[in-house]
């Protein structure tokens, strides 16, 4: 397995979307590590090939327990067409409707108005989020089992003509 | 168990105020706020912000669920509820008992006691406080025999209201039927519960309250007490510790009575406990206890020197109190008046808007609690409340004198707001003589405004 540019777009907006500051990923002699940063021109700092020091695991763990910068600077879409899924409620997102089932929809699915894309929980009640428009989905933003607030950004969605 | 992060379901200055003592404490802050105030002060103060929902409160600030989802999702031990919003509902307390969360004011069980007006009575009955001449009532010919027994003007009470809300006076007694009815649906709309009792109506009352700290386990301090018997409509405009005019004899009375009846619940945290007393004769009723911390908190925290927010926090971390009676030192005098945004000129009416330009005063025994700055909106969804400024001094004629200064000193442009007329009632002749009783704003008022609002319409 090789780690293709399109792998590591992937992974960098993984890292975007969890809570994590960082990623160390180290695999078939591939060393990868992510920090989160805003460079001058406003694009996600990424710095690939930096070795290893520190086990990712206490690094993740330490990230989470620190309170967290507040999720709503995330950036709505900028491209035309592409219509960001709202969280309708603070609360859990889940991506898929019980653990370990298929996600509701991935990169690619064609969804209309209606089309769940995700449920929120809150205090053990499951409120299903629907699409809103029609289109194909290009991003999903929200990772699962996130705490997501009002108004944030979840599924990015590229709306069909 | 400690607390290390807390959760604030609460927004304005009372959100702002709770953050300044978590952060002289070390504590995290997680402010809960409705998408109407993200970009708030306590919003910015805060070590981070959720937004929990849409700027109307019972999409956001009242919705029980969310906010007990947001502190377990941001992982907080602990949410303050402040006052107002979900501060007083038996319902958050006990979610929060359920999922681990600690709740910072008193048991939902305390809650639920001082709550019911009824129950309330009850207790300070039973604690041997005195309670205004009523009772319960379930059919309008009850009603009538009890009213003929209290004798009229008298009042009819929502069990579930409080603060001024769900009351009616009736003065002849051959309107009670009517205002029975039209009382008991107004309470059943706007608190859930349609029941109402009977009170009779005491005419020249002074309100006095006596702040109270309980360990949970039947311990139970107060730090003295308010007088805040300027009132509109029963809505608080000035408060000021202590209370001037009253004998050595009667406050020791009012501090035993609210001691007791906290003491009967067990009580945990900050509490008030209300009473109307009467100035003539001098008798004293209980009205209700709120189990929260109070807007006219600061007052309190300026003659002792106690942070009653961090004791709180103590109280709910398991820490007990700290503090023993004869730690208490009550010193000097303290006036707080509350700047609101409204318009005196055109009966109080909210006044919503952008602030162009502030200023506040500044000054040695000078506290201003507030939430808003130069460039602040302030949103029509909430109450009105602006900022407290506090005075301290060693006496009253000279905490007075300062207070006037500080509203004279104070430059707010953009909105309209009630700081004229607070100037205009702490130079009141009948206010610095001091002692005044609740009618006394509405007799200033009369004075002031010759003009009827029949004048008004016709322009």
């Amino acid at each position: 397995m090789t780690l293709t540019a399109k792998d590591v777009a992937e992974i960098t907006r993984l890292l975007e979307t969890s809570s994590f500051d960082e990623l160390h990923l180290e695999f078939e002699g591939v060393k990868l590590s992510l920090r989160r940063g805003v460079s001058a021109d406003g694009a996600r700092v990424a710095a690939p090939l930096v070795s290893v020091n520190t086990p990712a695991a206490s690094q993740a763990h330490q990230a989470t327990d620190r309170v967290q910068p507040p999720l709503k600077q995330r950036a709505k879409p900028a491209e035309e067409g592409v219509k960001a899924i709202e969280a309708p409620l603070l609360g859990t997102f889940y991506r898929a409707p019980k653990p370990g089932a298929p996600p509701f929809v991935e990169i690619g699915a064609v969804v209309t108005a209606d089309t769940v894309v995700g449920i929120i929980e809150v205090m053990k009640l499951m409120n299903a989020v629907r699409s809103g428009v029609s289109g194909t989905v290009v991003e999903i933003l929200a990772s699962d089992g996130a705490l997501v607030e009002y108004g944030e950004s979840l599924v990015l969605v590229s709306e069909s003509k | 168990m400690s607390i290390r992060r807390i959760l604030i379901a609460n927004r304005g200055e009372i959100a702002v105020r709770i953050i300044r003592t978590c952060r002289a404490l070390g504590i995290e802050t997680v402010l809960a706020a409705s998408a109407a105030d993200r970009d708030s002060m306590a919003a910015r103060l805060a070590d981070r912000c959720v937004c929990i929902g849409p700027p109307r409160p019972t999409d956001s600030y009242l919705k029980i669920d969310t906010i007990v989802q947001a502190a377990l999702g941001v992982k907080a031990d602990a949410i303050h509820p402040g006052y107002g919003f979900l501060s007083e509902r038996a319902g958050l307390a006990r979610l929060c008992e359920e999922n681990g969360v600690i709740f910072i004011g008193p048991t939902a069980a305390q809650i639920d006691a001082v709550g019911d007006k009824l129950r309330a009575r009850a207790e300070a009955e039973a604690a041997g406080v005195p309670v205004v001449p009523g009772g319960a009532v379930s059919s309008a010919d009850e009603a009538l025999t009890l009213a003929r027994t209290i004798g009229a003007p008298l009042l009819v009470k929502a069990v579930g209201g409080g603060g001024g809300r769900g009351m009616k006076r009736v003065d002849r007694l051959e309107d009670l039927a009517d205002a029975l009815a039209l009382a008991s649906s107004e309470a059943g709309a706007a608190f859930g519960d349609a029941r109402v009792y009977l009170e009779r109506f005491v005419a020249s009352g002074r309100h006095i309250e006596v702040q109270v700290l309980g360990d949970g386990a039947g311990r139970v301090i107060h730090l003295g007490e308010r007088d805040c018997s300027v009132q509109r409509r029963y809505q608080k405009i000035v408060e000021e510790t202590p209370a001037p005019g009253i004998s050595e004899a009667l406050r020791t009375r009012l501090y035993d009575a609210a001691v007791r009846f906290s003491e009967r619940l067990s009580y945990r945290g900050a509490g008030t406990v209300e009473f109307l007393v009467d100035t003539q004769t001098e008798a004293f009723y209980f009205l209700e206890m709120n189990a929260r911390i109070q807007v006219e908190h600061p007052v309190t925290e300026a003659v002792t020197g106690i942070d009653i927010v961090a004791e709180q926090i103590a109280i709910a971390a398991g820490d007990g109190l700290r503090l023993k009676q004869s730690d208490i030192q009550l010193r000097g005098c303290a006036v707080e008046c509350r700047v609101n945004a409204e318009d005196p000129e055109r009966d109080f009416q909210p006044s919503p808007g952008l602030i162009r330009e502030l200023l506040w005063p500044v000054g040695t025994g000078i506290r201003v609690d507030t939430h808003i700055e130069a460039g602040s909106r302030i949103p029509p969804f909430y109450d009105s409340l602006l900022a407290k400024i506090i005075s301290w001094a060693p006496d009253r004629s000279a905490a007075l004198a300062q207070l006037r200064q500080a509203i004279d000193q104070t430059r707010l442009v953009g909105i309209q707001t009630n700081l004229g007329f607070q100037a205009e009632v702490l130079a009141d002749a009948e206010f610095l003589v001091g002692a005044v009783d609740t009618g006394f704003l509405s007799r200033l008022l009369d004075r002031r405004l010759p003009i009827t609002s029949e004048d008004l319409a016709r322009g």
